[in-house]
């Protein structure tokens, strides 16, 4: 039974790698200028992102201004990776006044 | 684990390499509109100028660097700026983080946009250094007080 169960798992697996495999066939090959982010977005980030912001890295204007959403749920991971170890560390010690004691 | 024991070497070469780290860390954070780097780099490298005084000469002596109850509110304090900047332009008629409602008066749109880049990787710099340093110090057990700390503070 164990046996069959791992065969099958194995087996899904192999399947899974290969959709995966076939769809990768579709994306557009890495570098390639006639591409759908080649020619829509990146091109008015390199275009406008000097006239935007006055910045010269245009890293730093993606990651600050066009993708700020996205930096700010980066801090909230980092934050909340922090208060996940403070509470983990910290509030379940034994012998603590603040701390729930198990 | 042994007791490291004290290393004169050691201690001055931290003593000379601190403060490099700290202007080359706020360096980093101020110079990311020209060249490489950010809040992300900067903070982690103003954690490191004080993680690497915990390690050399413990927690006693560089509690008066940054005292380790402070990691969690620096976490809190540099989200909470993203968040203000992202805020207050929603305030005054913008959308969320658009800097160009910033209530700053003399900065023209694009400068008002430049400035907002900088308040953000400062905030974002506050909280990872926090972060890091919090979490530094409470894997180390900082807050257990003598437990855990030799007879001269040093971690075993």
């Amino acid at each position: 039974m164990r046996r069959l169960r791992r065969t099958l798992v194995k087996l899904l697996l192999a399947l899974v790698g290969v959709v995966m495999l076939y769809a990768g066939t579709g994306l557009p090959i890495p570098g390639d200028p006639t591409s759908p982010t080649a020619t829509h977005v990146s091109d008015t980030y390199i275009e406008e992102a000097y006239k935007d912001t006055k910045t010269d890295n245009i890293v730093t204007v993606v990651l600050g201004d066009y993708r700020s959403f996205d930096t700010f749920g980066e801090v909230l991971v980092v934050f909340t990776a922090g208060m996940a170890c403070y509470f983990v560390l910290v509030g379940h010690r034994p012998n603590r006044p603040g701390g729930t004691s198990t | 684990m042994t007791v490291p024991r004290e290393s004169l070497i050691v201690q001055v070469v931290t003593r000379l390499m601190v403060p490099m780290i700290q202007i080359f860390a706020f360096y980093v954070i101020f110079h990311g509109h020209y060249s490489p780097g950010g809040g992300f780099q900067g903070g982690a490298l103003l954690a490191g100028s004080v993680l690497v005084q915990r390690v050399v000469f413990g927690l006693q002596r560089s509690e008066a660097a940054f005292a380790y109850r402070l990691g969690v509110p620096f976490g809190v304090l540099g989200a909470l700026i993203y968040f203000l900047i992202g805020i207050v332009p929603q305030l005054s008629g913008g959308n969320f983080l658009d800097y160009d409602e910033l209530p700053i008066p003399g900065l023209g749109a694009v400068m008002l946009r430049n400035t907002g880049i900088l308040l953000i990787e400062i905030g974002v710099a506050f909280a990872v250094m926090g972060v890091l340093i919090s979490i530094f110090d409470q894997l180390a057990g900082a807050d257990e007080g003598d437990d855990s700390t030799s007879e001269n503070g040093r971690w075993t």
